[in-house]
């Protein structure tokens, strides 16, 4: 996680420090304290020493471990102050008893600090919490966005997503959630928990030009994972995943409305990202464990492969998503199979598809949307205009309602596809 | 070290997993009492059994004067608490494995809640 840092002690650059050494200062402060709320508030304190001390004499040569240094001082000078010795003691006991003596309290390039990292994404999706929680405790303690960025990200009030957080860490801390990787055992389980957490903070980052912040940050996550755990192809296959949909999005929206995949210019697709996908999923296909996430990233570089929607291997994809339905048999994938049965067999055996699961998906917009697709195309306008309405009626987006209204304009009009 | 409640609920009318025969009955006997010996073993179980129902319940009322007794149950639900364990364990984790097994061998859903530090208890 860490990155290229900008040396000038200007106000951007020491912000933009901030930002890059946030989540790595809380997590190793969590290990050596056990708390989150010192952790954080020790790290705030370091920052406010750091922006002035830094806007005189530059940025250090490693920011990260001169926020820790500062941080861990302050925290055990407060407790002291507060009287809270016992409690100290306690904690850094804990510290001294745990994997981590207490002489490897380092912050190199790897070891305990990027396990601190890691230890610490494993509690902030724990299952024990729910799922609002695991995405507000993951962008905040981990990637460093302000509590009001978090809120405006998910569209709520600073004071609620406040609350929000106090209630996940006071949890977190009430019952013990442990710091700590799973086990072998408990691995594949508990790591599908916090891909799925990146990837729905990706795909919020996909509803509004305002959430684009929340996209950066889960690719980042991604890029941390893949290389705190080399032997997860899950990981690597999120990130590929999300590599080849973030390719996409110069092409994906015209005027604020949604440009489907058959319409994009390919020409504004990003090449560079598209390469080092299709590198991580070929290294996937190797490795010979296939998941959900490296299954959905094959099926976008066999789309982002393509130099035109004709020219798409849709048997090729059809195939990856019948062995994606067999091992994740949800309504959505079975609805995205169906998009893609449409282009071998045509509309009428995607709409036989498409009605058999439509009870399930009843309140999905994009099934709506590919009915009305599939009856378009098949003549039957005025079913395919009332399908449009009802997924314009549901989409939560405005670029997707423009989409549908245009959809249902040309049905209007008369109009061909 | 922590200690945890796992309690278990019973919708009036209604046990969960029921057991009918009486063979079933001697399973699950049987299982419950090969899970408390494991718990005891490991130094995990601290107290906990099965509870009468609700209609066995009396509370006894706030008062300055003599004690209220009221017959029944403290929460007028169809839901109520019918059985519990307490138990020792290092962290969460390790509580939510121990509650694995009682559901395993239970057939129950199980609520794990944390004690808080007051009296005797450190948490």
């Amino acid at each position: 996680m860490t990155q290229a840092v900008d040396t000038h002690g200007d106000a951007t650059g020491v912000e933009h420090v901030f930002r890059e050494v946030y989540g790595q200062a809380v997590a190793t402060l969590v290990r050596i304290f056990g708390d989150i709320t010192l952790a954080e508030d020790a790290v705030q304190e370091a920052f406010v020493v750091a922006s002035d001390r830094w806007r005189s004499d530059g940025i250090p040569p490693n920011p990260a471990g001169w926020i820790v240094t500062t941080a861990r001082n302050r925290a055990i000078d407060d407790l002291r102050r507060s009287g809270r010795g016992r409690e100290l003691h306690e904690q850094l006991g804990a510290v001294a008893t745990s994997s981590h003596g207490p002489g490897t309290e380092e912050w190199g390039e790897d070891g305990p600090v990027r396990d601190d990292q890691l230890r610490l994404i494993f509690t902030c999706c724990h299952p024990a919490l729910r799922t609002e929680h695991h995405v507000a405790l993951t962008l905040r303690l981990l990637g460093g966005l302000s509590v009001d960025e978090v809120a405006r990200s998910f569209l709520v009030s600073e004071a609620a997503m406040a609350k929000r957080l106090v209630r996940a860490k006071y949890k977190i801390k009430a019952a013990k959630i442990p710091y700590r990787v799973p086990d072998e055992a408990d691995l594949p389980e508990r790591l599908r928990s916090v891909l799925s957490v990146v990837y729905l903070i990706y795909n919020t980052g996909l509803d509004g030009p305002e959430r684009a912040l929340l996209r950066g940050q889960a690719i980042r996550l991604a890029r941390a994972l893949v290389e705190l755990l080399p032997n997860q192809p899950e990981a690597a296959g999120l990130l590929a995943l999300l590599l080849l949909s973030e390719s996409r999005v110069p092409a994906r929206a015209a005027e604020g409305a949604l440009v489907l995949l058959r319409d994009q210019d390919r020409s504004k697709w990003d090449s560079t990202m598209i390469e080092e996908a299709h590198a991580i999923v070929r290294a996937c296909i190797r490795r010979g464990q296939p998941g959900p996430f490296q299954l959905q990233a094959s099926i976008q570089a066999v789309h982002c492969h393509a130099d035109s929607f004709e020219a798409t291997d849709w048997p090729q994809i059809v195939a990856l998503y019948d062995h994606l339905f067999s091992v994740m048999p949800t309504p959505v994938v079975a609805l995205n199979r169906a998009i893609a049965i449409a282009e071998i067999e045509g509309p009428g055996a995607a709409l036989t598809l498409l009605d058999a699961i439509a009870p399930d998906l009843d309140n999905y917009h994009l099934m709506h949307a590919a009915r009305g697709t599939m009856l378009r195309r098949l003549g039957r306008r005025d079913i395919a205009r009332a399908a449009f309405e009802r997924a314009a009626h549901l989409a939560a987006t405005e670029a997707d309602r423009r989409f549908l209204a245009q959809q249902i304009e040309e049905l209007a009009e008369g109009r061909s596809p | 070290m922590g200690q945890y409640l796992l309690s278990t609920y019973a919708v009036e009318g209604e046990v969960p997993g029921a057991t009918r025969t009486p063979e079933d009955m001697q399973a699950f006997m049987q299982r419950v009492a090969a899970l408390e010996a494991e718990m005891e073993a490991s130094g995990t179980f601290v107290f906990g059994g099965a509870l009468h129902g609700p209609d066995a319940a009396t509370v006894v009322g706030v008062s300055d004067s003599s004690p209220v007794m009221t017959d029944g149950p403290f929460v007028e639900a169809k839901e109520h608490i019918a059985g519990f364990y307490i138990i020792n364990a290092d962290d969460l984790d390790a509580a939510l494995a121990w509650a694995r097994k009682v559901v395993d061998a239970t057939s129950h859903p199980i609520e794990v809640r944390p004690f808080r530090a007051t009296g005797r208890i450190q948490a």
